[in-house]
C-alpha cells in the first residue's frame, strides 16, 4: 500500500504523459475517486457480513460450518490468493523501474494465482452443492454462498482488468495512463485480498471452530 | 428464448393501462415525428445525448425529473380519486391489484425518478460553477451515471405495459416481496430499475465529492466553500456510504426470487427482520440526501434575495454535517412496532429527535438572514418562505413520530403518509423548483416567467395543505395508508377535500409547464445579458448566461466566501480577462449512453428470464466500457483565440445591454 502511495505522487514526475498534464486532472483524482469507489464497495461486503453474522446460525436443519468447511483446502486457496497480492506488488515495483514486459510477466503470474483461486473456489462450490448444501439448503448457507461468491466476482472482474492491463501495457507501453490504471488495479487487488482475509476469520475460522 | 416473456404479458384486458399506452405512444411518436421532421436527430446526439457537459447532464437529469413527476403525480390523483370514491361498500374503479401497483409505483418513482434527478441535476448545474471549476472531475461517469437513471425510470414504464409492476409498497418489504407472494415480474421490475438507477447514483456521489474535493479554485478552501456546496458535499458522501447497502439488500433479495435462496423468507433460517433494517439504513440517510441540497438551495436564495450575507455561515455548515451523521442512528424509527424492546426504541427515539436540532439551527439562521433585509419577493423567495412555514410543520410532526408511544398509535396511518409528504413536498420539491428559478438563466440565458412562477407556487401551497391536513385528521382517526376500499362513512368527506388538494396540485405543475413554455416564447424579452440577474452572490454568478461550455475563461482566485459579492462592492467584478491561454475540455462520448442501453438490455432480460439476452446486455456493457478504455483520445484544447472570440463577444453584448 505504501509503495502505491508515495509512487503515485512523484509518478506525473516520471511520466508527463498526454494525460497527467492536465489542468485539471493529474490522476490524482481518479485514484481518490477509485478509493472511494473501494469505500463504498466494502461497504456492500459490510452489509453482506452483518446479514452473514445474524443468520450464521441459522442452519435450518442443515449442515453447520463445522461439518463443511474443509480447513486445509481453504488454507491452499487463502495462500494463492496472498502469493497473487505478493507477485502483483512485484510487478508494481517492476512500474516504477519501467520494466514493461517484466511487468506483463508479473502481471501474468499474478494472473494464475487468482485464476487457481477462483478454480478452487468454483470446485468447493461444486462440492457443497453436491452433498446438498447448495446455497437453498438453509439461510446459513444462502449468506456464506452469497457472501464469498460476491468475493469471488469481485476476484473474476479483477482477473479480467488484469488480462486488459497486460494487453494495454504491451499495447501502449508504461504511459501515465497505464500507470495510473495499474495503480488502481493494484488498490483493487489488495483490497479483495483483506476482504477475503475477514471472509477466511469470520466465515471458516468462526465455522470450524 | 424469450424466457417468462410472452404476449400475455401485455394487459390487453386493462383498458386504463392500455388507454394511457395508446395516449403515450402517440405522444411519443409525435415527439419523435418531429425530431426527424425538423432533422434534429444529430443535434440531439452531438449536443445532448453524448454531452459530458455538466451543465446539458443537469438539464437532463431535471428533465428526466420534470417527466417522472408528470407520471407520479398520474398515480396520485388516481389514488386520490379511487380513495375518495370507494367508500362504503363502493369498490372504486381501480382494482385491488392494479391499486397497489399504483402507490407502489407513485412512491418509487417520487423518490427515486423524481427528487433524485432533480437533486442530482442540480448539483450538476451549480456545483462545479460554485466551485470555479471548469468540468466535474469524472465526465464521462457522469454521463454514464445520467444514462444509467434515464434507463431505470424507462424500466419503471415499461412496466405498465409490459408485465406488471410491484404491487408491495415503494420499499418491497418480504416477506411479501418474496417470490412465494409475488410470483409475476413486478417485484423484478422493482428490483432492476432501481439497482441499474442505483448504480448512476453511485458513480454520480463518487464524482462529486472528488470534484468537490479536489477542483476548488485557487483560494477556496473549505470554509470559503459555498453553502449549496457543502451540501452537496455532505450528501454525496452520504450517496457513497448508503447505496452499496440498497445495492446489497436487493441482490439478497435478487437471490432470494432468482436463485431460490433464504436471506429472508419465512423458510429454512430466512429472516426478513434484516431486510427492513437494511433497507432503512439506507432508506433514512436517503431522505436526508434529498433534503440537504433543497438546504443548501434555500440558503443561496435568502440572503441573494435579502441583500445579506447568509447568517450563521459556519453553523450552517456544521449543522449539514450534523445532519449527515446523524442520519445513520435513526432508521429503527420507521419499525418502532416491531419489537425491538423499549431501550432499543427509546435510543432511537432520542436520536430522532435529536436530529431536528441541527435542522431548527438552519431554519433560525434563513429566519435571522431575512430580518432586516431588503426582501424581493421573487419566484424563488416564495418558494422559500412557502418551504419554512410548511417543513416546520412537518418537522414538528415528525417530532411527534419519533416519540415511540404515539408512534405505536400513528404507525401506518395517514398521519405518517401526511407528515413524509409535508418534509418531502415542502422540503424537496419546494427547494427543487426554488432551485430551478434561481438558476434557469444561469444555463439558458433567459430569465423564467415570474407571473406563471407565481402561480404555480400558490397553487402548490394551497394544494398541499388542502391535500394533506384532512391526511394528518384521518391518520387520528384511524385511517391506514394503502387502502383500496373502506367502511367507514365519515371517512369520506376528508378524501374528498383531499382529492380537491391534489386537483390543486396539478394546476402547479401545470403552471409550471406554460411557466416554461411562456419563458421560451418570451426569451429574447429576458435576455440575462450581464450574467447575474439577481444581483447574487457567489461564483457562479460572476461568469456569463449562459454559461460557456467551458465555464470560466479564467479560473479565479478565491479570497472570500462570497467572492462576487466581494468582486462588486470593491470593483473587481465584470473585469474583462486580457491574456487567454488554452482550455483542456473532455471530448463528448457515446460510451456512457451506448453502456447504459446494455444496461437496459441486461436488466430487461433477467426481469423475463431472458438468459441469452441477459448474457448479451452484461457483455455489450463491458465489452463497451473496455473499449472506451482503449480510446486515447479524450480531450482536446480550445484555442486560446477561440475563447477570446467568445468573451469579447459576451462582453460586447454585455455593453449594450448596460
Amino acid at each position: 500500500m505504501n509503495i502505491i502511495t508515495t509512487t503515485l505522487a512523484d509518478a506525473p514526475a516520471r511520466a508527463p504523459a498526454h494525460d497527467l498534464d492536465h489542468g485539471h486532472d493529474d490522476g490524482s483524482n481518479t485514484v481518490l475517486g477509485f478509493w472511494i469507489y473501494l469505500m463504498s464497495d466494502c461497504l456492500i461486503f459490510s452489509s453482506l457480513f452483518a446479514t452473514f453474522a445474524v443468520l450464521a446460525g441459522n442452519f435450518a436443519g442443515g449442515p453447520s460450518g463445522r461439518e463443511l468447511f474443509d480447513l486445509p483446502y481453504v488454507g491452499v486457496e487463502t495462500l494463492l490468493l496472498l502469493i497473487s497480492s505478493f507477485t502483483f506488488g512485484v510487478a508494481a515495483l517492476n512500474m516504477y523501474a519501467d520494466q514493461s514486459s517484466k511487468v506483463i510477466a508479473w502481471l501474468a503470474v499474478t494472473f494464475l494465482f487468482g485464476a487457481g483461486f477462483i478454480g478452487m473456489e468454483i470446485q468447493e462450490f461444486a462440492h457443497l452443492i453436491q452433498e446438498g448444501a447448495g446455497p437453498g439448503r438453509s439461510a446459513f448457507l444462502s449468506a456464506y454462498f452469497t457472501l464469498v461468491g460476491t468475493h469471488g466476482l469481485h476476484v473474476t472482474a479483477g482477473l479480467i482488468w488484469l488480462a486488459v492491463m497486460m494487453h494495454q501495457t504491451w499495447r501502449f507501453g508504461l504511459d501515465g495512463v497505464v500507470r495510473r490504471r495499474i495503480a488502481c488495479l493494484s488498490l483493487f487487488w489488495h483490497f479483495l485480498d483483506l476482504i477475503w482475509i475477514c471472509v477466511f476469520s469470520f466465515v471458516y475460522l468462526r465455522g470450524v471452530l | 428464448m424469450f424466457g417468462k416473456l410472452s404476449l400475455d404479458a401485455i394487459p390487453l384486458e386493462q383498458p386504463i393501462i392500455m388507454g394511457t399506452g395508446v395516449v403515450v405512444a402517440l405522444l411519443g411518436l409525435t415527439i419523435l415525428g418531429l425530431i426527424t421532421y425538423f432533422r434534429q436527430w444529430k443535434y440531439l446526439w452531438v449536443e445532448w445525448i453524448t454531452s459530458v457537459d455538466h451543465k446539458k447532464i443537469g438539464v437532463m437529469y431535471f428533465g428526466l425529473g420534470l417527466v417522472m413527476l408528470l407520471r407520479g403525480f398520474a398515480d396520485a390523483i388516481m389514488m386520490r380519486t379511487q380513495q375518495a370514491m370507494a367508500a362504503n361498500g363502493a369498490a372504486g374503479y381501480l382494482p385491488p391489484e392494479h391499486y397497489d401497483q399504483i402507490f407502489t409505483a407513485h412512491g418509487v418513482i417520487m423518490i427515486f425518478f423524481v427528487a433524485m434527478p432533480f437533486v442530482i441535476g442540480l448539483m450538476n448545474v451549480v456545483v462545479p460553477l460554485q466551485i470555479g471549476a471548469r468540468d466535474i472531475a469524472f465526465p464521462f461517469v457522469n454521463s454514464l451515471g445520467f444514462w444509467l437513471s434515464a434507463m431505470g425510470a424507462g424500466l419503471v414504464m415499461l412496466s405498465m405495459w409490459v408485465g406488471d409492476f410491484a404491487a408491495t409498497g415503494w420499499v418491497a418489504y418480504p416477506p411479501l416481496s418474496e417470490l412465494g407472494l409475488s410470483p409475476t415480474t413486478g417485484v423484478d421490475y422493482y428490483i432492476w430499475s432501481l439497482q441499474i438507477s442505483g448504480l448512476g447514483t453511485t458513480l454520480a456521489g463518487i464524482n462529486f465529492v472528488v470534484t468537490i474535493l479536489r477542483m476548488r479554485a485557487p483560494g477556496m478552501n473549505l470554509m470559503k466553500m459555498p453553502v449549496f456546496t457543502w451540501t452537496a458535499l455532505i450528501t454525496n458522501i452520504l450517496i457513497v456510504a448508503i447505496f452499496p447497502v440498497l445495492t446489497a439488500t436487493l441482490a439478497m433479495l435478487s437471490a432470494d426470487r432468482y436463485l431460490g435462496m433464504h436471506f429472508f423468507t419465512n423458510e429454512l433460517g430466512g429472516n426478513a427482520m434484516m431486510y427492513i433494517n437494511l433497507i432503512w439504513i439506507w432508506g433514512h440517510p436517503e431522505v436526508y440526501v434529498l433534503i440537504l441540497p433543497a438546504f443548501g438551495a434555500f440558503s443561496e436564495i435568502i440572503p441573494t434575495f435579502s441583500g445579506k450575507p447568509l447568517f450563521g455561515y459556519k453553523s450552517m455548515v456544521y449543522a449539514t454535517a450534523a445532519i449527515g451523521v446523524l442520519s445513520f442512528f435513526v432508521w429503527l424509527h420507521h419499525f418502532f412496532t416491531m419489537g425491538s424492546g423499549a431501550n432499543v426504541n427509546a435510543f432511537f427515539g432520542i436520536m430522532t429527535t435529536i436530529i431536528s436540532i441541527p435542522t431548527g439551527v438552519k431554519l433560525f439562521n434563513w429566519l435571522f438572514t431575512m430580518y432586516r433585509g431588503r426582501i424581493r419577493f421573487h419566484t424563488a423567495t416564495l418558494w422559500t418562505i412557502g418551504f419554512m412555514v410548511t417543513f416546520a410543520v412537518g418537522g414538528m410532526t415528525g417530532v411527534l413520530l419519533a416519540v415511540p408511544g404515539a408512534d405505536f398509535v400513528l404507525h401506518n396511518s395517514l398521519f405518517l403518509v401526511a407528515h413524509f409528504h409535508n418534509v418531502i413536498i415542502g422540503g424537496v420539491v419546494f427547494g427543487c423548483l426554488a432551485g430551478m428559478s434561481f438558476w434557469f438563466p444561469k444555463v439558458f440565458g433567459f430569465t423564467l416567467n415570474e407571473f406563471w412562477g407565481k402561480v404555480s407556487f400558490w397553487c402548490w401551497l394551497v394544494g398541499y395543505w388542502l391535500a394533506f391536513t384532512p391526511l394528518y385528521i384521518l391518520g387520528f382517526m384511524g385511517m391506514t395508508r394503502r387502502m383500496n376500499h373502506y367502511d367507514h362513512p365519515g371517512w369520506q368527506p376528508l378524501l374528498i377535500v383531499a382529492l380537491v388538494g391534489v386537483c390543486i396540485i396539478g394546476a402547479g405543475i401545470v403552471s409550471i409547464l406554460i411557466q416554461l413554455a411562456v419563458s421560451i416564447r418570451d426569451r429574447e424579452k429576458n435576455r440575462d445579458l450581464t450574467g447575474d440577474p439577481w444581483d447574487a452572490r457567489s461564483l457562479e454568478w460572476s461568469t456569463a448566461s449562459p454559461a460557456p461550455f467551458y465555464n470560466f475563461a479564467r479560473i479565479p482566485r478565491i479570497t472570500s466566501l462570497e467572492q462576487h459579492w466581494d468582486d462588486k462592492e470593491t470593483g473587481r467584478a465584470g473585469v474583462r480577462v486580457a491574456i487567454f491561454e488554452d482550455i483542456h475540455m473532455p471530448k463528448n462520448t457515446a460510451a456512457g449512453f451506448v453502456i447504459a442501453v446494455f444496461g437496459f438490455v441486461l436488466s430487461f432480460s433477467l426481469i423475463w428470464h431472458m438468459w441469452l439476452f441477459a448474457a448479451v446486455g452484461l457483455l455489450g456493457m463491458i465489452g463497451t466500457f473496455v473499449v472506451r478504455t482503449y480510446n486515447r483520445d479524450v480531450d482536446y484544447d480550445v484555442p486560446a483565440p477561440t475563447v477570446a472570440r467568445m468573451e469579447a463577444e459576451r462582453f460586447a453584448l454585455a455593453r449594450k445591454a448596460a
